[in-house]
């Protein structure tokens, strides 16, 4: 599956969806989309990589073992939903600001929150697949 | 309180921390701790002589009506005193004991462990922490039990016993919940008025049953005895600790405690009576038999645990009175005597009775401990023991003629366990001394001044009885009474039938002591008829639940995806086929279902196509291929019917799917045919009933009415309260945010599990 067009075309792609993931990740208070989804979409985009320019090549790339984007994902979760307490607000209420930022939007600590499901969705697929492709 | 009892939990939090810090070949300074608490619970000695009950709560479970509530009265003083004191002699013996031991300090913390369970135990308020600390000194006991974990038998008995009072622990908790229903009140102190209500509930035979196959297991009772023995495979600290003094008498404990309440009735008193004399008698035969010392003590422990149930079981003032009495008699000359086996095993190097003797010569205050604690064992006059005798005669006696069967039991019993008791305490001591043991000599002071401790104070108690007499054992019965009680301990009571069956009982214990010899052959025969003991049920019961649990997954667990999922299958069809042909009436309402477009049925037409190309194409990659166009095919649908999360997320998964499967694909040998046209005909039937099955579901969850609070509240909410415009991105990260975060978490566990299952075969491959 080596070609050059898919090698080359992987090149461009790979930031390309990787930017469209965040994009998903970012609208999906408000539109289709959220950190689920926008955690397949990143892997998709690594996946496909590693298909055109080998395992290694896309190994380099992210340059740490994808499983730590579990760990990462879970804590960010985890304070996101346990920042409230900091309030006297009990677990998991949202906090939001009261100006939105510009391109972004408004952010709450929904929007870590879901940061961190996409992470650990990230982790997830990618920890499989590649652990999948190197035993075979 | 509450710290007095929570502190042992701490303790051993910290104990293996601090021993490492301070590293020194001393562990004495340990013993302050169960020395402050005995200091402690015996300053409250007055104020409970005086008729008093101290008790404290904290509020622990409001909701469930759980508190730590601690309830100091009578009984529960004998026991902390038992507890702490022997405790505190018992962490005395063992620096000595297990010097330098690599785990002396694990063995320090699970002590610590334990006596803070049981001082719980003991002093719970609540039926509900009662029973918590029932089951902690369980789970404690198993950590002693196999402390020296690297000998297999030691591991086995300490299952044996977990998995015995284990059982006991969930009899306990059901009777408990029974009896908090009934009573409606989980306060033990104020159950006690309400005894005859509970007692004409139709459920009090269940709270009963439970009880007391609680009590049985945890005391070692017959059917449920032999883990005792089995479990003096323990260091002989513990065997000291638990099995003679503290955790064998929980069972005893809980009976006392519940006599106010569950007792006064037939059916209380019979089969308290039937098991505990049954016990006492079996045990003591069997006691005489044993050649290994440890063995010996522990069937006249089981013996002695036997006449506790028994008294307890007679239930009038004397039987009470002479139950707390011989609570404290046992306690302090058995946790001697185990003692005493244990410097002599750690001494000499074994407890075969038959090759000791003459060790007086080498180790004569150990001698003298062992000597003392016999002679109060034997109820010889002038010792406690003779008073707590004499006290079980009085009870049974005065039972009519009854009466005389049972006495004639507890004279049985008595002979027994004094021969014992000779053969444990005397026999090692007297005599020549083999010249292999005549270099021995006097273990360090830790160690044989604690059992020197213990049985002089059986013999003070028995001189002066007065000491004891309104401390202790009056708050002891009249805590089980609920009255005052008018009696004295004396030692002579006159010329009477009491003395005389006492003096019987001396004279034929000693006549048997010279009679028979502990030997091989005695001991072969007596264990001829092992095959018929509850033990050996069990263990038969063990092996075919074994057996047959492995020949149970063996079947199910083959290892093939294929037989797998025909096996779910065809549950869930049978499951589903026979609610839907019996408990549904089926009825597909047409007119509510929106009309068909030409591209939905292009896209059923695609699906058809796609899924018959799965099925008969010759190649994987081409079934992987069709696959993902299904589900694509899936994807559009959502769309159609305005789902664009769920078409989103359905699309991205589905390419993944396809990746994977041919990324595994990839590496499989060329398509072979490996299913016959039978084993197609049979997977595509169940394909396709499974389908329609699902279909008729479907359709019929259409049907249903469906309450729209939940859906109108999100809708109308996300907004408001979540800032968001995409319900389903609120619903996911605000509204049941706490569900995703689970699921997260979930999803990493698998994660893990792929990795660590393919990594470590992968190892396995390498190493090959």
């Amino acid at each position: 599956m080596k070609t050059l067009i898919f090698k080359t075309a992987s090149n461009y792609l790979l930031p390309l969806l990787l930017l469209f993931a965040v994009f998903i990740l970012l609208r999906g208070h408000y539109l289709p989309g959220g950190g689920f989804v926008g955690g397949l979409i990143a892997s998709i985009a690594f996946v496909i990589h590693s298909f055109a320019n080998g395992l290694e090549t896309t190994r380099k790339i992210i340059k740490f073992h994808p499983g730590f984007l579990m760990p990462v994902g879970l804590t960010i979760a985890l304070v996101a939903g346990a920042a409230p307490w900091l309030f006297g607000m009990p677990f998991m209420t949202g906090l939001w600001m009261d100006e939105p930022i510009p391109v972004i939007g408004l952010v709450g600590s929904a929007l870590f929150f879901d940061t961190g499901v996409f992470l650990v969705v990230i982790g997830v697929t990618l920890t499989i697949i590649f652990t999948i492709s190197e035993g075979l | 309180m509450l710290l007095a009892v929570l502190s042992g939990f701490f303790v051993a939090l910290g104990l293996p921390l601090i021993i490492k810090v301070f590293k020194g070949p001393n562990t004495l300074w340990v013993s302050l701790f169960p020395l402050s608490l005995f200091i402690y619970f015996i300053s409250k000695l007055p104020a409970i002589k005086d008729g008093e009950t101290l008790s404290s709560s904290w509020a622990w479970v409001p909701s469930l009506g759980i508190g730590l509530d601690f309830y100091l009265d009578g009984l529960s003083l004998l026991f902390t005193l038992l507890i702490t004191g022997i405790g505190t002699l018992v962490f005395v013996y063992t620096s000595s004991y297990l010097k330098g031991h690599i785990y002396l300090d694990r063995f320090y913390a699970y002590l610590s462990l334990f006596m803070a369970s049981m001082l719980g135990l003991v002093l719970a308020d609540n039926i509900i922490t009662l029973f918590i600390f029932w089951e902690l000194t369980s789970i404690s006991s198993f950590f002693l039990i196999g402390f020296n974990n690297d000998n297999e038998a030691s591991r086995k008995s300490a299952l044996t016993a977990l998995s015995i009072t284990g059982l006991g622990g969930f009899f306990l908790l059901t009777g408990m919940v029974t009896l908090g229903y009934v009573a409606q009140e989980y306060q033990i102190s104020a159950l006690a008025t309400l005894s005859e209500e509970i007692q004409a509930n139709a459920l009090y035979p269940l709270i009963l049953v439970m009880v007391f196959v609680a009590a049985f297991t945890k005391s070692a009772q017959f059917p449920f005895h032999f883990w005792l023995p089995g479990a003096m495979k323990a260091p002989t600290p513990v065997s000291t600790y638990l099995h003679s003094a503290t955790m064998v008498k929980a069972g005893i404990y809980l009976l006392a405690r519940f006599t106010p309440i569950l007792g006064n009735h037939e059916w209380w008193n019979g089969p308290l009576i039937i098991v505990g004399s049954i016990t006492m008698v079996y045990a003591a035969i069997h006691a005489i038999f044993r050649l290994d010392l440890k063995a010996i003590l522990a069937y006249s422990t089981i013996s002695a645990l036997g006449i506790l149930v028994f008294l307890i079981g007679l239930g009038t003032d004397e039987a009470l009175l002479a139950a707390g009495v011989f609570i404290l008699v046992h306690a302090l000359y058995k946790a001697t005597l185990f003692l005493v086996t244990g410097i002599i095993d750690h001494e000499t190097g074994t407890r075969d009775v038959s090759k000791l003797s003459g060790l007086n010569k080498v180790m004569l205050p150990v001698g003298i401990a062992a000597i003392l604690a016999a002679i109060s064992n034997a109820g010889i006059p002038a010792s406690f023991g003779f008073i707590g005798k004499d006290l079980i005669y009085e009870a049974t006696l005065h039972l009519g003629n009854m009466g005389y069967v049972l006495t004639g039991l507890a004279v049985i019993t008595n002979v027994c366990l004094l021969f014992a008791g000779f053969l444990a305490g005397i026999k090692p001591f007297i005599g020549p001394l083999p010249p292999a043991f005549s270099k021995l000599h006097l273990p360090p002071a830790t160690m044989w001044v604690p059992p020197l401790i213990l049985a002089s104070l059986g013999m003070v108690f028995g001189l002066f009885p007065m000491v004891v007499d309104t401390a202790l054992i009056k708050p002891i019965v009249s805590s089980m009474t609920l009255g005052t009680p008018t009696f004295e301990l004396k030692i002579w009571h006159g010329f009477n039938i009491v003395l005389l069956l006492s003096l019987l009982t001396i004279g034929s214990g000693i006549a048997l002591y010279f009679i028979l010899k502990p030997s091989e052959v005695l001991f072969a025969k007596a264990t001829r008829f092992e095959k018929l003991s509850p033990e050996s049920a069990v263990n038969q019961f063990a092996k075919g639940f074994v057996s047959f649990s492995s020949k149970w997954t063996n079947f199910f667990q083959n290892g093939y995806l294929r037989y797998y999922l025909i096996t779910i299958l065809s549950f869930l069809s049978l499951l589903l086929g026979y609610r839907l042909f019996y408990g549904v009436e089926i009825y597909v309402d047409t007119s509510t279902l929106s009309d068909i477009t030409l591209y939905e049925a292009v896209i059923v037409l695609i699906m058809a196509a796609a899924i018959f190309f799965t099925v008969f194409s010759k190649s994987r990659l081409t079934a992987v291929a069709s696959m993902g166009v299904v589900g694509y095919c899936f994807c559009l649908i959502f769309l159609f019917y305005s789902a664009p999360d769920l078409a989103m997320t359905q699309f991205s998964i589905d390419t993944l799917t396809v990746i994977l499967f041919v990324l595994v694909l990839y590496n499989l040998p060329k398509y072979l045919t490996l299913s016959d046209t039978r084993d197609r005909i049979r997977d595509g039937l169940l394909s396709l009933i499974f389908g329609a099955l699902i279909s008729i579901l479907t359709l019929e969850v259409m049907n249903e009415t469906v309450t729209k609070d939940i859906t109108s509240y999100y809708a109308e909410n996300a907004y408001i309260l979540g800032k968001g415009k995409n319900v389903v991105n609120v619903i996911l990260v605000d509204f049941r945010g706490f569900d995703t975060m689970v699921e997260i978490t979930v999803l990493a566990i698998a994660a893990l599990g792929v990795f660590s299952l393919l990594k470590l075969r992968l190892k396995s491959i390498e190493k090959e």
